[in-house]
């Protein structure tokens, strides 16, 4: 926003606003609309995003509700894919870790379907995509492959998207550390991928992703992470009606 | 509320005393002047009708009868319900239950119109989100659920994009 020229007002910490005296989001985005001319929320419940829309005259832009959507995230992917692959259609797609509660793997999910991919859903079956995707995936007769061992599926794949065991994402600690390491990709992954295969990460990682993999030809995740600017500098110029600037 | 036993026995056809029971050789509950009729109704959800539109609190005369024999459904209920007409809330609660039901509409003893209860496209206000984390729940903010199945029966919460099964939804 700044690099647009414009200001950014804001918390990233709602211990420091008046949600921590029990103020509601409806009665925080009707106060914040008037300060701004665009709001962007990362909210840890679902759905706040589009109460946000509906309560304020604004732009929303949804920077992740919960564990439902990271649009934003899926548009840089894409546009991450699109420059690596010189297309999306007909990819093979790995999405690998947590799939349940990501939800950037949500949402390029959904994104991708456009696209008539093959996916391969490569998590323990307690991470599995939820249902609701599964359901959605095959109205659309996507193909889809559910894995928990990726080197059955790795052979396959053109883009392997890597997602970090989220220990903020479960309601229950126990959990978190059972599933916590149990997908690392390192080099020795190497002879079982396709020359052309291209890693991506939402990032941060944590390890499930070692280092030495990152000067390898298939690591794009710090690249991924930097289209993010361009993209998302063009989405809000294009939500404030500045395209033609 | 009388449950097969309606307060005037003529309205039985065919009944007969037999040892001290009642021998009901056709099964018929009372006819109502004016109100509402709720046919075809699954016999199994045939007490949950009658708690989604809590009749317990009308004053005028309610006959129900379930497990009534039905060459369409095997086995069926029905609710008469006098002086009372229901609202479109009502009768998409029951479209959620019992898709099959049909309402019918009584004046001066006869059905004056018929209708088949159906799903709207959009249940907004009649149910909760099943996701104790979607927004919906944790402000108490209406709920709008659009309907992407209707037999069997599953929707979408526009909030939390969650789909729920029938056996999900809680009714409001």
């Amino acid at each position: 926003m700044e690099s647009l020229g414009g200001e950014v007002l804001g918390f990233d910490d709602a211990e420091v606003t008046s949600a921590k005296k029990g103020e509601t989001l409806w009665d925080t985005a009707k106060m914040v609309e008037k300060y701004c001319d665009i709001i962007v929320i990362r909210h840890p419940v679902e759905g706040s995003a589009r109460l946000t829309a509906e309560v304020s005259s604004k732009p929303v832009i949804n920077a992740g509700d919960g564990a439902n959507q990271h649009p934003t995230q899926t548009l840089l992917d894409l546009y991450t894919i699109q420059k690596v692959k010189g297309k999306l259609d007909n990819l093979h797609i790995g999405l690998l870790g947590d799939l349940k509660y990501g939800r950037t793997v949500h949402s390029l999910t959904t994104a991708l379907s456009h696209f008539n991919p093959t996916f391969y859903f490569i998590a323990p079956p307690a991470l599995q995509m939820p249902q609701t995707y599964l359901d959605e995936l095959e109205e659309k007769g996507i193909k889809v492959v559910i894995e928990k061992d990726l080197t059955k599926v790795s052979k396959k794949l053109d883009v392997l998207y890597v997602t970090r065991i989220q220990k903020e994402r479960f309601p229950d600690p126990v959990e978190y550390e059972k599933y916590k390491g149990f997908y690392k990709i390192d080099k020795k992954i190497l002879p079982h991928i396709k020359k052309g295969l291209k890693i991506m990460h939402p990032l941060p990682r944590v390890d499930e992703i070692d280092r030495s993999l990152d000067e390898t030809e298939h690591a794009i995740y710090f690249e991924q992470a930097a289209n993010g600017v361009p993209v998302r500098k063009a989405l809000l110029a294009l939500c404030l009606g500045l395209e033609k600037h | 509320m009388d449950f097969l036993f309606p307060e005037n026995l003529n309205d039985f056809q065919g009944c007969q005393k037999s040892r001290g029971f009642l021998n009901m050789k056709t099964e018929k509950i009372s006819s109502i002047r004016d109100g509402t009729a709720i046919d075809h109704i699954p016999a199994d959800v045939t007490f949950k009708v009658i708690e989604i539109l809590n009749l317990e609190g009308i004053k005028s005369a309610i006959s129900a009868a379930t497990n009534l024999k039905s060459k369409k459904m095997g086995k069926k209920g029905i609710i008469k319900i006098g002086g009372k007409y229901l609202t479109s809330e009502e009768v998409n609660k029951i479209a959620i239950i019992a898709p099959d039901a049909s309402v019918n509409i009584i004046e001066d003893y006869k059905v004056k119109k018929k209708q088949q209860v159906s799903l709207p496209d959009e249940l907004n206000k009649i149910i909760k989100c099943s996701n104790p984390n979607c927004i919906t729940n944790v402000e108490k903010v209406p709920g709008k659920f659009r309907v992407k199945n209707k037999d069997p029966v599953k929707v979408k919460c526009l909030y939390c994009e969650r789909d729920m099964k029938k056996e999900e939804i809680v009714l409001l």
